[in-house]
């Protein structure tokens, strides 16, 4: 039966297509992390091997602050805007309609459909009467601004599965007089954890990448790796940055590995 | 209106609600600008510690520091922008008597237009914006403009011209005879139409250009020059050219804000900036000259006679500083620019 | 409706409204709220050296459509904002095709790997996102440049004899774009890929549908929320896009983006800016909803 079922989803094309999307994603990642070994100050001419660039980027404390930086904010947007995302995802998806649902569903694409610089200027002014008015600088304006544009990113993924969940199951539960909430704990919420973290994933994605609202919103002091490197590209771009992006790189990996076997363990 | 009572207000509370940290020092200054070495030879020095953080573009700066709220003490403004700082009372006239230093300024830099006898600003670095040409491409010669603006033919389709509006315009105007932030509109014109002309013939406009003239992904630029003397360093081809029908002079000065917290360490910052040797250390990092007298002897070997640095005497008086332009001028300037790129 | 089925409809309004406050009041503070001073500094008039002054104009609207030439002062159509607008959308619904076009097959292969193994290609495809877009975008100039590796190879393996010139042409700037969008149109569909339900296929092919005709029938209609959840987060996002078209197109020709950038910039004139902005949203906005509504109405519910 699992044989037929193998067949049955082949379509003819798809895996060479994949394979190929592979190969052309990883190719310059490749170079990438070539060229962070790289001896010459260059990025695209190859001078010899060398660890210059780890080790430089290792004694900038400017480039360690920065990273540190936006590592944190991107952990607290994407689990602010994952958490958020996955009620208002079950607040809008399988439901009878009810008055104002496309008002709401537009809301939450509003950061999707606004050029960053728009709402990062209309951020500045608002930002900046509640920094005077408070005197309160701190990282709290760019963890707001940072969740609220990563909601989309969280949302849809979310959406998209619970739009596909099929119903029956819950229905089960509830005839067998399961409480709402445990039915949620114990069928939606594992059901719907694909979603969940690929929402999670794009948020985090997202944010670590913004660099236009980060730079308006920052204050004093609060440069992420995206202002730091924007202020790079106007002057020359070093194989530090891309020194620091395979170390980023192979965190990630080792991160992510280690979650993998752990959930691996429970089941 | 609104805004300003806000501000008082909240500037008010602020300060007497804040407490000030003691030997900080926030530098609001453009990205990979600072040299690190500089940084930390001050805060061995007087125990003050700088936090630097970037900025890409002038007004970027203005709206932020214009919008308030952003705890910088210190700015870096280009010439022809300080006016405009000093206008909107976003920097504050400096205490001479606290900046003994204040007389190393170089006498060419000292009684400039946007800031007769430096009463606001301390010089950071300066430089020039010209053409570099990459000569196994092209061996005629390098000192015009018409390197971007009427390719020679071993060129077309392999020159990069850099995304900045007002140096473009700038550089363009002087080529078709007119002076820049001119209103004339029968000049414009002609601007407009060579420029539109030349553009088919420009490979990009773009940013890095010191990698790719490196790399000869590029084989002719507008740029700066610091930038250029970079791309020599590692391409000896490469070389610099000042457009004998006008180029372009810029200088970035550091500028006291008015809100500053840290009032004192600022101080102490800009007069240790003023010391020839200190100024030599920002020269050797980003790699352009600075405006203090006597700093020489410590620059860097390669710079010190650098043709990209240090401009010949038969140019010399070709040099022309960017102002700024009036709003009409600069509206016509948008426009053209608008239309060059759609 | 009998008064219990109102009740009922009325809980779950209010339910549905309490699990998306959270959402709406961060949303509102935020992104969405401040956008008003946006709206607001649209009908204002550009202060002389950037920002605004408190005065009422209608320059900043009449501005997006119109423009006085510059040397006759006669208003007219301004067509370089028309280009620049229209260049922006032909480029995002292309990235938008190409992205589903190589994503679903990337989307389904995920899919339709055994369970354990989904994790670790999900896994895979993610990596390369987690590298910042400039570098990304650096790493693939790298590849296609003249004297790039893409260039190398066709030329030593003699497939060529010139190098193909493809950096600073829109092919470039295509690849550069589908490149970065491509995870935000693949996790959606693998996401709705992954609950379908690969019995409906057996029963497609014994009733002796082709391949084509299995997909065309019952994959896709299945796997719309997916498709449409993957489109608009690689259409919008990719509107606004102007880093990649500048490195890998040569920033020859501005992009929505870049353009209303350059009115808070160096062009001095927010109004115009805010007003384009606002015009974006609106436009889209209603894209957006047809696209949706659309979209909707063919899915199958249960």
């Amino acid at each position: 039966m699992a044989d037929k079922g193998f067949s049955v989803a082949r379509l003819p094309g798809f895996t060479f297509t994949a394979m190929a999307v592979f190969l052309a994603l990883y190719l310059p990642i490749f170079a990438l992390v070539v060229y962070s070994f790289n001896a010459g100050k260059s990025v695209s001419m190859w001078e010899g091997f060398s660890f210059q660039w780890y080790a430089a980027a290792w004694a900038n404390d400017r480039v360690v602050d920065a990273t540190l930086r936006s590592l944190w904010i991107a952990l607290c947007a994407a689990v602010i805007a994952t958490f958020v995302g996955t009620l208002a995802a079950l607040g809008t998806t399988r439901r009878r309609a009810y008055r104002g649902q496309t008002f709401v569903y537009v809301m939450i694409n509003q950061p999707l459909m606004v050029p960053e610089i728009v709402t990062a200027v209309a951020l500045l002014i608002f930002f900046a009467w509640i920094k005077v008015a408070t005197g309160y600088q701190g990282l709290g304006y760019l963890i707001a601004a940072h969740s609220a544009f990563c909601i989309p990113f969280a949302y849809l993924p979310i959406r998209a599965r619970l739009e596909g969940m099929d119903l029956s199951l819950e229905t089960a539960a509830a005839d067998l007089y399961a409480s709402p909430f445990a039915t949620f704990r114990r069928v939606t919420l594992p059901l719907l954890a694909p979603g969940i973290i690929a929402g999670g994933m794009l948020a985090f994605v997202i944010s670590l990448d913004d660099v236009v609202i980060t730079e308006f919103v920052k204050s004093a002091g609060q440069d992420t790796l995206p202002t730091y490197m924007l202020g790079q590209v106007r002057r020359q771009i070093t194989p530090e940055i891309n020194a620091i992006s395979s170390v980023l790189l192979a965190l990630t990996v080792l991160l992510l590995t280690a979650f993998f076997l752990l959930t691996r363990k429970k089941e | 209106m609104m805004k300003r009572t806000l501000t008082t207000l909240g500037l008010f509370l602020a300060s007497t609600a804040m407490a000030q940290a003691e030997g900080q020092l926030q530098l609001y200054n453009w990205g990979d600008y600072t040299s690190p070495e500089l940084l930390a030879k001050f805060e061995a020095e007087t125990g003050i510690k700088v936090t630097v953080t970037d900025y890409d573009s002038n007004d970027t700066a203005l709206a932020k520091i214009e919008a308030g709220g952003h705890g910088f003490d210190l700015v870096v403004p280009s010439a022809n922008y300080v006016p405009i700082w000093i206008e909107k009372g976003l920097i504050t006239e400096l205490d001479l008597s606290r900046i003994p230093n204040h007389a190393n300024i170089a006498p060419d830099w000292m009684n400039v237009d946007y800031d007769p006898g430096r009463k606001y600003t301390m010089p950071w670095q300066w430089g020039t914006t010209g053409v570099a040409v990459n000569q196994t491409a092209y061996s005629g010669d390098v000192n015009t403009s018409a390197i971007f603006m009427d390719p020679p033919e071993e060129l077309v389709g392999k020159v990069n011209v850099s995304p900045e509006m007002n140096d473009v315009l700038a550089l363009a105007t002087m080529y078709m005879g007119g002076e820049p932030c001119t209103e004339d509109t029968e000049v414009l014109k002609k601007v407009r139409d060579a420029l539109l002309e030349a553009k088919p013939k420009w490979q990009s406009m773009d940013y890095g250009m010191t990698e790719k003239m490196s790399a000869n992904d590029t084989m002719a630029t507008l740029y700066w020059n610091g930038a250029m003397f970079r791309a020599r360093l590692a391409n000896p081809d490469v070389k610099y050219g000042y457009p004998k029908e006008g180029y372009i002079l810029w200088m970035d000065q550091v500028a006291l804000l008015k809100d500053a917290q840290n009032v004192d360490e600022a101080y102490q910052f800009i007069n240790f900036i003023a010391e020839p040797e200190n100024a030599a250390m920002i020269s050797a990092f980003a790699r352009y000259a600075n405006g203090i007298t006597g700093s020489e002897e410590f620059m860097p070997a390669d710079m010190k006679d650098a043709p990209e640095i240090v401009i010949p005497a038969e140019f010399k008086d070709k040099g022309v500083f960017l102002k700024t332009c009036p709003p009409k001028a600069q509206e016509y300037i948008t426009a053209i620019w608008t239309e060059l790129q759609k | 409706m009998s008064a219990a089925e109102q009740d009922m409809a009325r809980r779950s309004a209010r339910d549905a409204w309490m699990l998306v406050t959270p959402a709406l009041i961060l949303l509102t503070v935020a992104a969405v709220g401040p956008l008003f001073i946006m709206l607001v500094y649209s009908f204002l008039t550009p202060g002389q050296y950037g920002n605004v002054e408190a005065q009422f104009s209608w320059d900043g609207w009449v501005g997006i459509l119109f423009s006085r030439d510059i040397f006759d002062g006669t208003l007219q159509m301004a067509d370089a904002h028309l280009t620049i607008f229209w260049r922006s959308v032909k480029l995002s619904l292309m990235t938008t095709g190409i992205t589903f076009l190589v994503g679903f097959p990337t989307a389904w292969f995920i899919a339709t790997r055994p369970p354990r193994a989904r994790a670790l290609w999900l896994f895979l495809i993610t990596i390369p996102f987690w590298t910042n877009l400039l570098i990304r975008t650096f790493a693939i100039n790298e590849i296609i440049r003249n004297e790039g590796i893409l260039n190398l190879i066709l030329l030593q393996t003699g497939i060529i004899a010139k190098p193909l010139q493809i950096i600073y042409t829109d092919t470039a700037v295509l690849v550069g774009m589908a490149y970065v969008y491509l995870p935000l149109m693949v996790l959606p569909l693998f996401a709705a890929i992954d609950r379908f339900d690969m019995r409906l296929l057996e029963a497609g092919y014994d009733l002796y549908a082709t391949r084509w005709a299995v997909l065309r029938r019952v994959i896709l209609p299945i796997v719309k929320p997916g498709i449409v959840a993957g489109s608009i987060l690689v259409f919008v996002p990719s509107l606004g896009a102007y880093v990649t078209p500048r490195i890998l197109g040569g920033g020859k020709n501005m992009m929505i983006g870049n353009f209303i950038e350059l009115q808070f910039g160096q062009g001095r004139n927010w109004p115009l800016g805010a007003a384009l902005s606002v015009t974006l949203l609106i436009v889209v906005t209603i894209a957006l909803l047809f696209y949706v509504r659309a979209a909707n109405r063919d899915t199958p519910h249960g």
